[in-house]
C-alpha cells in the first residue's frame, strides 16, 4: 500500500517533468523540469525496493541483525539511488554551465532564438 | 496546434504506461534474494550497522570511485564551459557588473552562527556513516552547503581553488591506496577488512570503512564546493 502511494508520486512527478520539457521555452524552466524527472525516478527506485511494513536497513536497538532479513527494506535501491542524486547533481551543474554560455551568446534564455540546429 | 497535441498526446501515452505500472504494483512481502544476501553479509562478514553505506564503500566502493571519478569530470567540465579567456566578447555588448551587494544584516549574522554547526553536522554524518543513516555522500553535501551560505553571507570572499583541489586530490589518491590495501591484505579491492573489524555498533569498528567515508566526504565536499564556486565568477 504505501509503496503504492509513493510509486504513484514518483510517476506523477516524472510526468510533470515531462509536461515541464514539452511546455516550457525558458531553458531555465527545463533544466527544472529535468530535476522534476530525477527526483521522480529516485522516488521510484526507492518505492520499488521497499518490502511490506519493512524499516530502513539500519541494524541498531530497533532491529536487530538477526530479524534484519525479515523486516528491513531492500538496500540495493537505496544505495543506487544515493548514486543516483550525486549524478543527478552532476547533469544539473552541466546543464547550468551551459545555460550561462547560452544566455551570454544570445542574451536570452528563450530556446526559440536557438535556431541554428532547427531542422 | 500540433505541437501541442503531440505534446499532449505524448504525456497521455506515458501516463497510459505509468498506470499499467502503478496498477499491477505488488508491495513485495520479502527481501529479494540479492538484497538479502547483502543485509546477512553486510552485518555479519563487514560488521556495519548501516547496510546502505556497507553495500556502497564495500560491495560497490568501485562504482562510488568511479562516481566521484564523474564528480570530478563535472567540476572540471563546469571549469571548461565556465572559463574567462572563452568569454572575451562578454564586455563588448555592453553589460556593466554592478558591484555585488552586501548582504544583510540577518544572513551575515545567521552565517556566523549556522556555518560551524553544519560543519560539526557535516563530520557527524560524515563519521557516523557505518552506524546510523549518513555517510560521504551525505555529508560532504551539507559541508559543501555551509559553503553556500558563507558565500551568500559574504559574497567578495575568494576560495582558495587551489587548497581545495589539493585536499581533494589527496583524499582520492587515499581512498585508491585504501582500496589497493584491501586487494593485498583482505578480499579484493576496496574489501574494508584490512582493519580489525572492532565490536559491532562502537564508532571504531567496521574496519575501514568510516575511513572510506571520510575521504570520500572530503572529496565531495571539496569538489561541489568548486562547481559551486566555478558558478560564482
Amino acid at each position: 500500500m504505501i509503496s503504492t502511494v509513493v510509486l504513484t508520486a514518483g510517476l506523477t512527478l516524472i510526468l510533470i517533468g515531462l509536461w515541464g520539457i514539452l511546455r516550457h521555452r525558458n531553458i531555465l524552466r527545463i533544466i527544472i523540469a529535468f530535476s522534476l524527472i530525477g527526483t521522480g525516478t529516485h522516488i521510484v527506485i526507492v518505492a520499488i525496493g521497499y518490502v511490506e511494513n519493512g524499516t530502513a536497513a539500519i541494524i541498531d536497538r530497533g532491529l536487530s541483525a538477526a530479524e534484519a532479513p525479515m523486516r528491513a527494506v531492500d538496500p540495493i535501491p537505496s544505495a543506487l539511488t544515493v548514486t543516483a542524486i550525486v549524478i543527478g547533481l552532476a547533469v544539473t551543474a552541466i546543464m547550468l554551465a551551459f545555460a550561462i554560455r547560452l544566455y551570454e551568446a544570445k542574451r536570452t534564455l528563450s530556446i526559440n532564438a536557438f535556431t541554428e540546429s532547427k531542422g | 496546434m500540433i505541437r501541442r497535441t503531440g505534446m499532449v498526446l505524448a504525456i497521455a501515452l506515458f501516463g497510459f504506461m505509468f498506470a499499467g505500472l502503478v496498477i499491477h504494483h505488488v508491495e513485495r512481502q520479502s527481501l529479494p534474494p540479492l538484497g538479502k544476501r547483502y543485509v546477512e553479509l553486510v552485518a555479519h562478514e563487514l560488521g556495519a550497522a548501516n547496510i546502505v553505506t556497507g553495500i556502497l564503500l564495500t560491495y560497490r566502493g568501485f562504482d562510488t570511485l568511479g562516481e566521484v571519478a564523474v564528480l570530478f569530470m563535472v567540476a572540471a567540465g563546469v571549469g571548461l564551459v565556465l572559463n574567462k579567456r572563452g568569454r572575451r566578447n562578454q564586455g563588448k555588448r555592453g553589460v556593466t557588473c554592478s558591484p555585488p551587494r552586501q548582504a544583510s544584516e540577518i544572513v551575515r549574522t545567521g552565517a556566523q552562527i549556522l556555518v560551524p554547526l553544519l560543519g560539526i553536522f557535516a563530520t557527524y554524518i560524515i563519521l557516523h556513516g557505518h552506524l546510523s543513516a549518513g555517510g560521504g555522500f551525505q555529508g560532504g553535501a551539507v559541508l559543501a552547503s555551509s559553503l553556500v551560505l558563507m558565500l551568500f553571507a559574504d559574497p567578495q570572499q575568494r576560495l582558495d581553488q587551489q587548497f581545495l583541489s589539493r585536499t581533494e586530490a589527496a583524499a582520492g589518491v587515499l581512498f585508491v591506496l585504501v582500496g589497493v590495501a584491501g586487494l593485498i591484505f583482505a578480499g579484493g579491492f576496496l574489501d574494508s577488512r584490512v582493519l580489525p573489524l572492532g565490536q559491532f555498533g562502537a564508532f571504531f569498528s567496521a574496519g575501514t570503512i568510516p575511513l572510506l567515508s571520510l575521504l570520500l566526504g572530503i572529496k565531495v565536499g571539496c569538489e561541489l564546493s568548486v562547481i559551486i564556486d566555478r558558478f560564482r565568477s
